[in-house]
C-alpha cells in the first residue's frame, strides 16, 4: 500500500504589545496579553477544539486506521496552558488514542537553526521535554520552523539523534524528481525526509475555498481521486500545511471540515493508500536517494526561501542585533530574561517586516496585526533596546571604551563657539 | 500717530492645535505685542476651544458669518481685484456661487429675503488636500472681518493668509505688513508649487512692509521673487521662557543621547544625522539617537539606519506633542538641526532653553543670531560627527556652550522681537498717512 501522511503545523506567537520609545527603561512587559489571550479563543473556538474533535472521532471510527502528525511549538503550549487549558486536553485525548505523533521543533518557533547551533539545540530539547510533559510521548520526528532546511541544518538534527525530518519539496531543489519518495539527507543517510507535496497539500490549505478555481467546490471523493492518481511508482503522499486551515484560514462554511470527515472513508476505503505517521513512513519506506539542499529552502510564500523572515535591511538589522546578545544571556542566570529571549526569538517578528509587496504582501498581512512592516520593526526594536539594556545590566557589561582618535578633537575645536575651550 | 497701534493679523494656526514652527512664532509675538501695549485680533480659520482666549483676542473664521447682499458689502465688491486662487474665482459675489461649487462647504445659510443671503463656511483649518479652498473661503471672510473691525494695520503670516490679508488691505484700505517665516524654497527645495509660489509673491508685492525671520529668508525674497530689498525688515524670532517643568529623564537613563527634532523631510536634512550617527558608534557604541517627528523621508530614515546596521542605537519616536517633546529633550545630551534649508529654526532655541548644547547647520536662519552653538556645514557628515563625539566626550565644554546657550535664549524675549514689530507697524501707518496728506 502506498502511505498518505498528514503532518500540522499548530503555532502562535507571543505578539508584542504597542512598544514606543518612552517605554525603553520603563517597562519590561513587552507582550499583548489581551491580543494573544483572545486570538488564541477565537482560534480555539473556530479550530483546535472543533477539528481536534472531529480528528478523535475519525481515529475512534477508523480503528486506528486514520493517524496524523502535530507540531506545536513551546510558545503556542504555553499560550495554552494560559488561556486554552480547553485545548490542551483535547490535544491530550489525540495522544491518548496512539494515532497521534507529536513532532520536535523549536520551542520558540525561532529561526535559531540559521545562526547558533547551540541556542537550536537548546530550544529544541525545551520544546520536547513540553511535549512529553503534556503527551507522554518523545518526538522522534523533527521538523524546523516552516519547514526551513539546508544540509547543515539537517546534519545538525542528525547529530541530535533525529532519524526522521520534514521540510518543502519545493521545486528548485527538486528539479524533475518527484516528492513523493522518501528520501534521505546527502551525506547522512540515516536521516529520512520526507517532503511536502506542495501541489496537493495546497489544494486543501490555499485554494479549498477559492471560488474562482476550477476545481470548486472541493469533494474529499475527488481529492482522494487525485492522491490516487499519482505514478504507479511513487510511494508516499505528503500533505503538510497549518492547522489554523481548518475553520481559521478557510472558514466553516467553506465545507472544510465536512471535507475532512468525509476524506479517511475516502482514503481508506476507496484508494491504494494508508494513513501513516511520519516516523512510520521513514520506518516502511526506502529512501529513493539522498538529496542534496545547499541553499536554505521553507514552505513560506511562492520564493520557498527565506526571505519572508530576513533578506530586507530590517530584517536583518533586527536579527543579528538579538542574537549579537546570545553571549550575554548565556551568561545570566534570570528566567524572566531567559523567558523573554526565546519568546523575542519567534519567526513571526520578522515576518511581519516582510516588504515584499508583490505576490505574497496579501498573505503577509493576514498573518500581521501591525500596520506597515515599519511600523513592526520600530516596535520590536524598541522592545529589543530594553531587553539589550536589561541584558548588559544583569550580566554587568560595563560601556566599551574606545580611543578617540585625536584628529576628531582636532576637528572638533575647530568648531567651538568664541569663549568655550578644550584642554 | 497712533502709538499703539490696533492690529488685525491673520494667521492659520495657534497653540495649542499646531503642526509646526508657525504657530508657535505667533504665540510668542502675538504675547510680545500685547506686552508691549498693541491691540492685537488674530485671525484663524477654525478655533478648537483649547486656545486661552482670556489673553488673546482670537477669531475663528469659521465662527464669521459673511454677509453678502448688504449694501456695504456689495459696495467692497466693487473695491476689490478679483483675485484667482488654484480654480476658483475670489470673491464669489454671492454663497449661491459657493454652493455652486462642490469643495465649498458652507455651513449655514440663511435668506432673509430675496436679495439678502448670508453664510457660514467650515474650515478644516488643517494643511490637507482641499488647501487651497481654504485658503480662497478664508479670503472672502476677511472682507467680511476687515469690515467689521476697527483696526490701523493688518498683518499676515505666511502664504496661505496671503489672499485675505489682500482683499482686507483692499476693503479697508489699511497699510499690510507680511510675515514671511519660510518660503516655497524652503518647503519644497528646487520642486516649488507655482501657485503657491505666486501667492508669496502676490503677498510680497501688495504688502507695504515686509518681515522676515532671516536674512537668510530676505536674500531668497530678493533673489527669487524680485522683491526690492528696501521694503524688506528683518525680525528674528525669539523663544518663549523654558516650561516650568522638566522631567527627570525615565528613559535610558546611564546613556548619552543626541537628538534630531523636526519634520523628517528632505530640507531638515535627516539623512545626514543618521549617517553621523553612524559615525559616531564606531567611536562611542553606546550612545543613543532619537529621531522625532514625521515626514516624508521618514521610512527612507528607517531603512538606512537598518542599512547602517544602527537600529539598536537610533530611535524613532513618530510626532511628539509638547509634554513628550519637552520631556526628549530633558534626557537631550546633544540637540542637532542639520538643515539643508530653514529660514529660521526655533527648534534649537528650545533644546536650549532647556540646558542642552546644540549642533546647528550654517545653512539655517538661527546660525545668524546665535553664539553659544556649534555650526557646521550640513553636508560636512565629518563635522557633525566629530562634534557630536566632542561634545559628548567633554563634559565641561559641554556644560559650558550648554550654560552660554541658556543665558542666551533667556536673552532673546518676544518681548525685544515685537518692539521692532511695533515700530514696522508705526512707521507703516505713518508713511501711509503722510502719503495721503
Amino acid at each position: 500500500m502506498k502511505k498518505l501522511c498528514f503532518y500540522f503545523q499548530v503555532h502562535q506567537p507571543f505578539r508584542l504589545k504597542n512598544y514606543r520609545f518612552f517605554d525603553i527603561s520603563v517597562d519590561n512587559q513587552y507582550f499583548d496579553e489581551k491580543k494573544n489571550h483572545d486570538i488564541m479563543r477565537k482560534v480555539a473556538h473556530k479550530c483546535y477544539l472543533p477539528m481536534n474533535q472531529l480528528l478523535l472521532e475519525q481515529i475512534q471510527a477508523h480503528n486506528g486506521n486514520f493517524k496524523v502528525a502535530f507540531s506545536i511549538s513551546g510558545v503556542c503550549i504555553e499560550q495554552f496552558e494560559l488561556y486554552a487549558q480547553d485545548v490542551l486536553e483535547s490535544f491530550k485525548r489525540l495522544a491518548d488514542t496512539g494515532c497521534v505523533e507529536f513532532i520536535a521543533e523549536t520551542y520558540g518557533h525561532s529561526l535559531s537553526a540559521l545562526k547558533s547551533p547551540e541556542e537550536f539545540k537548546k530550544q529544541v530539547a525545551k520544546q520536547t521535554a513540553k511535549i512529553e510533559q503534556h503527551f507522554g510521548q518523545t518526538p522522534k520526528t523533527f521538523r524546523n520552523t516552516e519547514l526551513i532546511y539546508n544540509n547543515y541544518i539537517g546534519s545538525i538534527v542528525q547529530d541530535m539523534g533525529y532519524k526522521t525530518m520534514i521540510t518543502e519539496g519545493a521545486d528548485h531543489v527538486m528539479g524533475w524528481r518527484s516528492p513523493n519518495f522518501l528520501y534521505s539527507h546527502c551525506q547522512h543517510p540515516d536521516l529520512k525526509l520526507l517532503l511536502k507535496n506542495y501541489k496537493l497539500s495546497d489544494d486543501i490549505a490555499f485554494r479549498f475555498s477559492e471560488r474562482s478555481w476550477e476545481s470548486w467546490p472541493l469533494k474529499s471523493e475527488t481529492f482522494a481521486h487525485w492522491v490516487d492518481s499519482i505514478p504507479w511508482n511513487e510511494e508516499i503522499v505528503n500533505l503538510f500545511m497549518d492547522y489554523e486551515t481548518f475553520g481559521e484560514h478557510q472558514w466553516e462554511d467553506s465545507g472544510i471540515f465536512d471535507f475532512m470527515r468525509e476524506l479517511p472513508n475516502q482514503i481508506i476505503n476507496h484508494s491504494q493508500f494508508d494513513f501513516v505517521t511520519p516516523s512510520e513512513a521513514a520506518k516502511e519506506l526506502k529512501p529513493i536517494s539522498g538529496i542534496d539542499i545547499h541553499s536554505t529552502i521553507s514552505w513560506a510564500d511562492a520564493e520557498r526561501d527565506l526571505t519572508a523572515w530576513l533578506g530586507n535591511p530590517m530584517q536583518d538589522d533586527a536579527f543579528d542585533s538579538i542574537y549579537a546578545l546570545e553571549y550575554l544571556v548565556n551568561k545570566i542566570d534570570d528566567d524572566k530574561i531567559k523567558d523573554d529571549w526565546v519568546k523575542l526569538q519567534t519567526s513571526d517578528h520578522f515576518y511581519y517586516m516582510c516588504t515584499k509587496f508583490w505576490s505574497d504582501g496579501d498573505v503577509h498581512k493576514y498573518f500581521s496585526h501591525y500596520d506597515s512592516p515599519y511600523e513592526a520593526f520600530l516596535n520590536y526594536m524598541n522592545v529589543l533596546t530594553d531587553f539589550e539594556e536589561r541584558v548588559r545590566n544583569a550580566a554587568g557589561v560595563d560601556e566599551e571604551y574606545r580611543e578617540v582618535h585625536p584628529g576628531i578633537l582636532e576637528n572638533f575645536k575647530k568648531f567651538l563657539p568664541e569663549g568655550v575651550e578644550l584642554n | 500717530m497712533a502709538l499703539q497701534p490696533k492690529v488685525l493679523m491673520f494667521g492659520w494656526e495657534f497653540p495649542p492645535e499646531i503642526s509646526g514652527g508657525l504657530g508657535t512664532a505667533c504665540y510668542g509675538l502675538v504675547s510680545g505685542l500685547i506686552e508691549n501695549g498693541v491691540d492685537v485680533t488674530f485671525v484663524v480659520p477654525k478655533l478648537y476651544g483649547s486656545e486661552e482666549t482670556d489673553k488673546f483676542r482670537l477669531v475663528g473664521a469659521s465662527d464669521v458669518e459673511v454677509n453678502f447682499s448688504t449694501s456695504k458689502f456689495q459696495k467692497n465688491l466693487e473695491k476689490v481685484n478679483y483675485m484667482q486662487i488654484h480654480s476658483h474665482i475670489i470673491p464669489y459675489a454671492s454663497p449661491q456661487e459657493f454652493m455652486d461649487r462642490e469643495e465649498f462647504d458652507i455651513d449655514s445659510i440663511s435668506k432673509v429675503d430675496s436679495n439678502f443671503s448670508s453664510a457660514k463656511f467650515q474650515f478644516g483649518g488643517r494643511y490637507g488636500k482641499s488647501l487651497l479652498s481654504e485658503v480662497s473661503k478664508y479670503a472672502v471672510v476677511a472682507m467680511q472681518i476687515a469690515q467689521d473691525q476697527d483696526f490701523d494695520v493688518i498683518h499676515a503670516h505666511d502664504w496661505l493668509t496671503f489672499p485675505a490679508a489682500i482683499m482686507a488691505k483692499e476693503v479697508s484700505g489699511k497699510p499690510l505688513v507680511v510675515h514671511v517665516h519660510a518660503t516655497e524654497f524652503d518647503r519644497s527645495g528646487e520642486s516649488v508649487n507655482q501657485e503657491v509660489y505666486d501667492l508669496e509673491r502676490r503677498g510680497c508685492e501688495a504688502a507695504d512692509r515686509i518681515i522676515c525671520v532671516s536674512r537668510l529668508t530676505r536674500r531668497i525674497l530678493m533673489n527669487r521673487y524680485g522683491i526690492d530689498g528696501r521694503k524688506i525688515s528683518v525680525v528674528h524670532n525669539a523663544v518663549v521662557p523654558k516650561p516650568a517643568i522638566i522631567y527627570p529623564k525615565r528613559n535610558l537613563i546611564d546613556k548619552k543621547i543626541v537628538t534630531f527634532l523636526g519634520r523628517i523631510t528632505f530640507q531638515k536634512g535627516p539623512d545626514y544625522f543618521v549617517d553621523a550617527a553612524r559615525k559616531v558608534l564606531d567611536v562611542m557604541p553606546d550612545t543613543h539617537f532619537v529621531m522625532a517627528g514625521n515626514g516624508d523621508m521618514f521610512l527612507k530614515c528607517v531603512e538606512r539606519a537598518a542599512e547602517l546596521r544602527i537600529s539598536n542605537r537610533f530611535h524613532f519616536t513618530g510626532f511628539l506633542n509638547y509634554f513628550e517633546t519637552n520631556n526628549l529633550f530633558g534626557m537631550t545630551d546633544v540637540y542637532v538641526m542639520p538643515s539643508v534649508s530653514e529660514p529660521f529654526g526655533i527648534t534649537p532655541l528650545e533644546a536650549m532653553r532647556t540646558g542642552v548644547p546644540v549642533i546647528i547647520s550654517k545653512q539655517s536662519g538661527v546660525a545668524e543670531v546665535l553664539k553659544n552653538s556649534i555650526k557646521v556645514d550640513f553636508w560636512d557628515v565629518n563635522a557633525l560627527s566629530d562634534t557630536i563625539i566632542g561634545l559628548l566626550k567633554n563634559e565641561e565644554v559641554s556644560k559650558k556652550l550648554a550654560a552660554d546657550g541658556t543665558h542666551e535664549v533667556n536673552e532673546m524675549k518676544w518681548e525685544y522681537a515685537s518692539l521692532k514689530v511695533r515700530e514696522i507697524y508705526n512707521k507703516t501707518i505713518n508713511r501711509r498717512r503722510s502719503v495721503r496728506n
